[in-house]
């Protein structure tokens, strides 16, 4: 199949985000559309989640990653979307042409109408942490760990200590205690933890698996395989506290430090990037700054639950079918949308007055709180107050603006930010 | 019976393998690891030093000076990634530049063609050098190697001329009986007419075993930063800072990949395993290397490492043979890398003195050139994937990898065996992932072809496992 061949949709990522966005693309009169997932099976990152939890939004059910993940597939495959895997895209460049390579097909140009970019995000890993002491094996990251033990059916290790509290790492204490390996603990360099209060409760609590908060790894002991690690509790500023050392024989380090948005082919063309997100800038139709080209999902900025993902997906497909049919008519007043006090970040980066109604913010509060509001202004101006029993920073927060009325503010420059009210 | 052994496979014992395959004898190369490679030569700043700044006179400038000239050569036979960039000598105070003028001194008498240039041109040629700067020394004829592909290169091709290459043998004493050397290892003995010592920070060790006059190999480390490449433009020249009041200075330099090393340090450590890094040290680094350059995009760091220099007292390399027929490589600290194929075609005069050295007829200098998949052109890809699919199938997103590649890597002679083996050869690894994804199918590739259990696969030396247990059926 070398050469060129053309189609109106080509969506990157064959993940949750991925398979929405076709589904959605179809059901708004799309056909000609390629979907091409770089690894063998489509799904994901949910095909190595076996743990449940997911769909409560989506299907009012709780399941596993895989059986989620299927009715996507399922999905897609009723309406005959044509979808190619083992193909990895190399390229994708501003005029739309997305080249990948794959066993099956070799290297193939293919010239799109619109891109979806829904490529998923990447762990941080112990360089990007700047983890002090030797280099031996044993230290990895807790997806890789996920994937070895679900997918491959491979223990990494029998002793283990988890660096960081993201979800993947709790998630991957309760398993690898139930496949029989012994977890040393949790240590979370910040005073609280970065994953869903339910998951600290169902896998550290329920397991007496100690979370050690405000510490994190002050040496890594090992020469060829990982021996020790030495764990120190931190102050304010984030330094170790002399002293207090705590010394763990293990095997295994796992690190739940972080993810992040996955983008080289955006970046390589120079769409612009979120400086906080990591992912590109979208507006409410989440086109990035190259017309054409949408973002959805991990790689467009981190999620909790996928059932946002699979939304977030949707309106993606929606919106790139709209543009295929004839454009996206966003030339109403512009509103900006910009973080304020307390917020690590807010999506969409822009908006249009006259499609308020479907804009949906979506932001992280740097810290927790409790009992504060959130306050949505224009240009100063407070247009929505809503009251929050809790903020963690682990959860990301939805506030549709469905209703609002900025008639008022049309014809004067529209600055929409969004802060953190503290009673 | 050899009639040479070179203990130690880094850059110094692959060069004088490969300059040995060249004549007719039988050459054992002994390395203690479980690859070549793996110590100081793949832990440094790659740097092909343009031979100007060591003191007039040493050894180090002789050799130096005619290693960068031979380096082109070497690269182009072995298929080597080489750049020649061209280095920078920053001043950035009166101080510093009164320094650097020391250094041009120094540069011509070594006789490296350098350049003292204005601040203006400076900023023209290296946009993102400091504002500070007020001086410095153009080193065109500096430039940077891959030293990963380097080694692997030399001691494939040394291979490909008849050299044997044992793995995982580390030389425990050394006995001479008459003209007859009897190396011991941890799994046997070898014997030798000539035994060449390229053992890196041990080589005082491997001295130690024969000669009388004992000699003390320091480690010396050096830890650095690597960024990730990234599509904005950044320092396009290896930048060095001028040794001063403020510190001894480091580097920032491009890799041949793309990438960014920010280092090195400089402390003694007690033993040659120390190959950690910390946060303070590192902490300094940065400290240094905004001396050089206004701004570091510290959210593209991918990892940290450390290599050890081999330091010795004298301060220069030292290469004698203080018991006829045993050759010592000894304090081969930077610039070691840049300087290694003048001490491979030295080692091969001193050779020459002990036993005769007659040429192959059929001795061939090239290596066969490997794929670099993502840099061919979009229809040569095409017809190359058509005669074999596997470098249609991508193993590796960061950079771009194909299964093809790796598979390839693996059966040339001195072939990768472990993860990082792989990764050294062909980039899987090397990445902003670190491995994160393409880690279990490299596992797999290397399982499928080497006929191995995922559990005996190592990601280097013997016993750094990746893979504990199988979880389900047989253990
Ligand atoms: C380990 C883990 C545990 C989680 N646990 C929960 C939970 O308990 N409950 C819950 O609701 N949510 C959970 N989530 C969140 C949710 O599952 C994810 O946010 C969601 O699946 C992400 O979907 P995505 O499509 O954006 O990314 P992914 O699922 O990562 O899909 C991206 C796809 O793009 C492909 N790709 C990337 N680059 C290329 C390329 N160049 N060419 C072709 N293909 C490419 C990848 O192979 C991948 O298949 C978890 C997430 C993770 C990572
Ligand atoms: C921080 C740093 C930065 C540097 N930067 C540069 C630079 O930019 N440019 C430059 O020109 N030079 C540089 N150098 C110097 C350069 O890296 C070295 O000079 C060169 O790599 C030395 O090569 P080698 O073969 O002597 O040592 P090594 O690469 O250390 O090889 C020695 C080999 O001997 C083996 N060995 C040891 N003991 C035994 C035993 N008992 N039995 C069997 N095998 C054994 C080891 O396993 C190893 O493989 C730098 C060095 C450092 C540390």
């Amino acid at each position: 199949m070398n050469g060129t061949v053309k189609y109106d949709l080509v969506i990157v990522g064959g993940g949750s985000a991925g398979l929405a966005a076709a589904v959605a693309a179809y059901d708004s009169g799309i056909r000609s559309i390629l979907v091409l997932e770089k690894d063998k099976y489509l799904g994901g990152i949910l095909l190595q989640c076996i743990h449940n939890g997911f769909g409560l939004h989506e299907f009012k059910e709780e399941m596993a990653g895989p059986e989620y993940a299927q009715r996507f597939i399922d999905q897609v495959k009723e309406r005959g979307i044509e979808c190619k895997t083992n193909a990895m895209v190399l390229d994708i460049t501003p005029d739309r042409k997305v080249h990948y390579s794959s066993l099956e097909d070799g290297y193939v140009v293919v010239e799109a109408g619109a891109v979806i970019c829904s490529t998923g995000c990447s762990e941080r890993t112990r360089g990007a942490i700047n983890i002090p002491g030797t280099r031996p094996s044993g230290i990895l990251t807790a997806g890789l760990a996920q994937r070895y033990l679900n997918i491959e059916g491979y223990m990494v290790g029998k002793r283990v200590f988890i660096l960081g509290s993201g979800d993947i790492g709790l998630i991957m204490a309760r398993r690898m205690t139930l496949e029989g390996a012994k977890v040393l603990g949790v240590a979370e360099l910040m005073p609280y933890s970065n994953g869903l209060n339910r998951n600290i409760v169902q896998c550290l609590h329920d397991y007496n698996i100690p979370l050690y908060l405000h510490h994190t790894v002050k040496e890594i002991i090992g020469k060829d395989h990982i021996e020790k690690v030495v764990i120190c509790p931190v102050d304010d500023n984030l330094k170790f506290i002399e002293g207090q050392d705590m010394t763990f024989e293990v095997d295994t380090l796992l690190l739940s430090v972080g993810l992040l948005p996955n983008n080289p082919l955006l970046e390589k063309i120079g769409v612009r990037m979120h400086p906080k997100t990591k992912g590109p800038v979208v507006n409410e139709d989440l086109e990035t700054s190259i017309p054409g080209i949408f973002a959805c999902g991990n790689s467009l900025h981190v999620h909790d639950l996928v059932d946002f993902v699979s939304a977030e997906g949707r309106l993606a497909g929606k919106n790139a079918a709209r543009f295929l049919n004839g454009g996206l008519g966003d030339d109403t007043a512009v509103i900006d949308i910009a973080p304020l006090n307390g917020i690590g970040y807010v999506l969409p980066s822009l908006t249009h007055l006259d499609s308020i109604d479907d804009t949906v913010l979506k932001f992280r509060v740097k810290q927790p709180y409790n009992n504060v509001y959130i306050n949505i202004k224009v240009n100063g101006q407070s247009v929505k107050r809503l009251k929050k029993p809790y903020l963690l920073p682990a959860e990301m927060e939805n506030i549709p603006l469905k209703g609002l009325e900025l008639q008022a503010f049309a014809g004067d420059k529209m600055e929409m930010t969004v802060e953190v009210e503290e009673s | 019976m050899y009639d040479i052994i070179i203990i130690g496979a880094g850059v110094i014992g692959a060069t004088i393998a490969r300059n040995l395959s060249r004549y007719d004898v039988k050459v054992l190369v002994l390395e203690k690891n479980s690859d070549v490679g793996d110590e100081t030569s793949c832990a440094n700043s790659a740097i092909v030093h343009s031979g100007y700044d060591p003191h007039p006179g040493t050894l180090k400038a002789e050799l130096n000076m005619a290693g960068n000239r031979m380096f082109a050569k070497e690269c182009e036979e072995l298929d080597v990634e080489l750049k020649n960039i061209g280095s920078l000598t920053v001043a950035t105070n009166k101080e510093e530049e009164d320094m650097l003028d020391k250094l041009y001194v120094d540069g011509m008498t070594n006789g490296a063609p350098i350049e003292i240039i204005s601040a203006e041109r400076l900023r023209e040629m290296e946009p993102f050098v400091t504002k500070k700067a007020t001086k410095a020394i153009w080193a065109p004829t500096a430039g940077i190697v891959n030293p990963f592909e380097l080694v692997v290169a030399l001691m494939e091709n040394a291979m490909d001329n008849g050299v044997e290459l044992k793995l995982e043998e580390k030389v425990t004493g050394i006995a001479k009986d008459g003209d007859v050397f009897k190396v011991e290892t941890e799994k046997g003995a070898y014997q030798a007419g000539v035994v060449i010592n390229c053992a890196g920070v041990n080589s005082g060790v491997i001295n130690n075993y024969i000669n009388e006059k004992k000699e003390l190999i320091r480690p010396r480390k050096g830890e650095y930063y690597v960024l990730d490449h990234f599509p904005a433009p950044y320092v396009t020249h290896t930048l060095f800072s001028v040794p001063s009041s403020k510190g001894k200075g480091v580097l920032v330099s491009p890799t041949t990949h793309g990438n960014y090393l920010i280092g090195p340090s400089s402390e003694f450590v007690e033993s040659e395993d120390d190959k950690g890094t910390d946060g303070t040290t590192l902490d300094n680094v940065i400290k240094e290397a905004y001396r050089l350059v206004d701004e570091i995009p510290m959210q593209y760091v991918i990892r940290e490492f450390s290599g050890l220099r081999a330091y010795h007292d004298s301060g220069d390399f030292v290469i004698n043979s203080p018991v006829p027929g045993f050759i010592n490589m000894l304090g081969i600290q930077s610039p070691g890398l840049a300087s290694s194929p003048a001490i491979g075609e030295k080692a091969i005069g001193m050779v020459r003195d002990v036993i005769e050295l007659r040429e192959k007829k059929d001795w061939n200098p090239r290596r066969r050139p490997l794929y670099r998949v993502n840099t061919l052109p979009v229809e040569e890809r095409q017809a190359l994937i058509a005669t074999n699919p596997d470098f249609g199938q991508m193993v590796c997103r960061c950079e771009q990898v194909t299964k093809g590649e790796v598979i390839d890597c693996i059966h040339r002679n001195c072939g990768a065996r472990t993860v990082k083996g792989v990764k050294k050869r062909v980039r899987p690894g090397f990445g902003k992932c670190q491995g994160g994804f393409c880690e279990p199918l490299i596992m797999k590739i290397l399982c499928d072809e080497l006929g191995k259990q995922p559990v005996d696969v190592n990601y280097s030396n013997r016993g750094s496992y990746i893979l504990k247990e199988k979880t389900k059926g047989e253990k």
